[in-house]
């Protein structure tokens, strides 16, 4: 592993708004993540809690003139993504980053065929560029291979359809991992698939990462899954990180209310019943409470938790905090 | 005892057309292929596998969804089949879906749904009799009264799968199907639903068939558990013993994936065998058993036979040549089959 120093992405303050009928609606609110060289990072939340709004607010793929970014900064390498123009953006695209979906048959194209896909991805990498058509072939041909898929010239002229969801799942991951990138991001990759196959394509995803040196980003809403495949965690809450940790440090202890109520609501393999989960839902993005987002569904909360926000604060062995009111460790 | 056997499926086989072969003969999607379960009165009993098993159809066979292509299902000492069933089992018998966002009609609400069973079944005598019991269904899910007046798209999905449970409830089954019914939900709403489907079957002293592809879940609540692999079940036992002491590799193998949260839990997990593999197509069910493609520890006569059950314990069955025998060493370097 290289220098374990290096940020080579760091999201700051990140606030993000979608314009909607009635106003704003506030999804994102003052996100912090650090991704370093090489390190494997988790995001993990709940549905609608703005995880996968913010990666795609990295690569620039929200859909635009919908939303506006009143604060907040994206380093990548140093520099800021949100002020790049489209053609310093589409480099970060083309050589930087890369993505993989959580539904693999939404992201690929069922009137083409796998390796018509492919190719295009080759052509208009970094890599690619001045290969001749043979040299990209050979090249699709290798990622296809690297993802554990026997017979890929047989594969290379099937249409989607003919693949089923975990061989799909792994065309995605060998698109995203053809031509060398620094950064890759996973949004739930395997959610969609079932427990064998998921657990068949984080391991060929870690291995992949491993090998190549790469950060990643990996979006679950598990937290089992974060468990087994990250170095370290960062918990969102309604648009807002409220606890970031190394990953064995957060298991060891969770420290904030919504954590905590995340962790007992997982059912556990040893037995022992099912405890209560968290009370209340998610809150209205176009209306959002003032001080903590958690507050209105936190047994901790204050009159300060109501008017405050807090901040995340370090408290010791890398262990980040957004609460008032932590026990203490 | 043999009376409080609630639901009985024997020998069940539900096959689906599926065009014809290049011989030109039919072929066939075996979905359930020749299941035998029998359910008591009072239990929670677990069905698990993965997508394309054939969980979903042998609720929907049992619910009267399918005409049954071979087999009988027995509810209540009678034999049941789609058609003619009389209104006294459609009572008594219940489903959840998965997703109560196309379970619930959106052009009714919410009183409207929960009545409708009440009208069909003639369960109250007027409208504010009727009224009264669609409160007391809210109650029971710990739903607001007023939530009546709302329609299905102003609630949430946590909310929706109360409504579609509080409909279930609101014939007074005995026994109800629940089909995956918090899959789509997060896990602090799931822990809600799960926690308040186990009390309402105390109270009422229900019978769950529940369905699930989430194993943690399922040592949770279930009594009994048995694995489907490609329309056959593989094994069946209780939670505990299915959990402590898998018998089938193709068991060992699920529980082996399962992510887990702690270290107690990852002791749990059979170290030995490593996922691999997909389930094949239901339409070309491989010879011998259907699972020795991706078994570690096939063997000749696997290719071959199909495994007949064995008993392997008490109330523990298992589908499998080498059960009891020893599996061996486990051939985990072998390469991928495709």
């Amino acid at each position: 592993m290289s220098n374990e120093k290096t940020p080579i992405l760091e999201i700051k303050n990140l606030k993000l708004w979608f314009k909607v009928y009635k106003g704003y609606s506030k999804v994102l609110d003052g996100v912090n993540i650090t991704v370093h060289q090489g390190e494997k990072v988790g995001i993990v939340g709940e549905a609608g809690c703005g995880k996968t709004t913010t990666v795609k607010s990295i690569l620039g793929i929200l859909p635009e003139g919908q939303y506006v970014i009143p604060e907040g900064e994206i380093l990548y390498k140093g520099e800021d993504t949100l002020k790049m123009n489209s053609r310093q953006l589409g480099k970060v695209r083309s050589g930087e980053i890369s993505m993989i979906y959580q539904e693999p048959s939404a992201a690929l194209n069922p009137v083409f065929t796998i390796g018509q896909q492919m190719m295009e991805v080759a052509k208009n990498s970094d890599q690619g560029k001045g290969k001749t058509k043979a040299e990209r072939r050979e090249m699709v041909l290798n990622a296809i291979r690297d993802v554990f898929i026997p017979d890929p010239e047989r594969i290379f002229d099937y249409y989607p359809v003919q693949l089923s969801g975990g061989m799909k799942q792994r065309i995605c991951i060998a698109m995203a991992i053809m031509t060398q990138r620094d950064l890759m991001i996973a949004d739930e990759p395997g959610t969609a698939l079932d427990v064998t196959i998921q657990d068949q394509v984080h391991k060929t995803l870690d291995r992949l990462v491993e090998e190549r040196d790469m950060a990643l980003i990996m979006i679950t809403h598990s937290l089992g899954v974060a468990r087994e495949l990250t170095d370290s965690i960062n918990v969102m809450y309604a648009g807002t990180v409220v606890e970031a940790a190394p990953t064995a440090e957060l298991f060891r202890k969770q420290l904030h209310p919504y954590t905590i109520g995340l962790m007992e609501a997982v059912p556990r393999l040893a037995g022992g019943g099912i405890q209560a989960g968290i009370y209340g839902s998610i809150p209205d993005y176009l209306y959002p409470p003032k001080g903590c987002r958690f507050a209105p569904r936190c047994p901790r909360a204050t009159e300060q938790c109501l008017e405050n926000k807090p901040e995340l604060v370090d408290v010791g062995n890398g262990h980040k905090v957004a609460c008032f009111n932590i026990e203490e460790v | 005892m043999a009376d409080n056997i609630i639901l009985k499926l024997d020998h069940l086989k539900q096959y689906f057309p599926a065009g014809k072969g290049k011989d030109g003969k039919p072929l066939f999607v075996k979905a359930v292929d020749d299941v035998s379960l029998e359910v008591k009165q009072g239990e929670i009993i677990g069905l698990v596998g993965e997508s394309g098993s054939g969980k979903s159809t042998i609720a929907y066979s049992v619910i009267g969804m399918y005409e049954p292509s071979g087999g009988e299902i027995i509810f209540d000492g009678q034999s049941v089949r789609k058609k003619g069933r009389p209104m006294k089992i459609k009572k008594d018998m219940q489903i959840v879906f998965q997703d109560p966002g196309s379970a619930l009609n959106p052009q009714q609400n919410i009183g409207e749904i929960l009545e409708l069973p009440l009208k069909v079944h003639k369960m109250c005598k007027n409208k504010a009799e009727r009224v009264e019991r669609v409160k007391e269904l809210l109650r029971m899910v710990e739903l607001p009264e007023h939530y009546m007046y709302k329609s299905p798209a102003s609630i949430g999905g946590g909310e929706k799968q109360m409504v579609a449970i509080a409909r279930a409830l609101a014939t007074d089954p005995k026994f109800i199907i629940l089909d995956e019914p918090t899959s789509a939900l997060d896990v602090s709403i799931q822990a809600k639903i799960i926690n308040m489907l186990l009390k309402l079957q105390k109270e009422k002293n229900l019978t769950y068939l529940f369905i699930t592809h989430d194993l943690s879940l399922m040592r949770n609540i279930a009594d009994r558990v048995a694995i489907l692999y490609l329309g056959k079940v593989a094994e069946i036992a209780p939670a505990e013993t299915f959990f402590r002491r898998p018998e089938h590799p193709y068991t060992q193998m699920l529980i082996s994936s399962i992510p887990v949260v702690s270290e107690e839990e990852e002791a749990l997990k059979p170290a030995k065998i490593e996922s691999r593999g997909e389930i094949p197509s239901p339409v070309n069910i491989p010879p011998g058993c259907s699972f020795h493609l991706r078994c570690p520890y096939v063997q000749d006569i696997c290719k071959q036979d199909d495994p007949v059950m064995v008993e392997r314990g008490e109330n523990h069955q298992a589908r499998c040549h080498y059960c009891g025998v020893g599996l061996g060493t486990p051939n985990n370097n072998e390469e991928e089959t495709k």
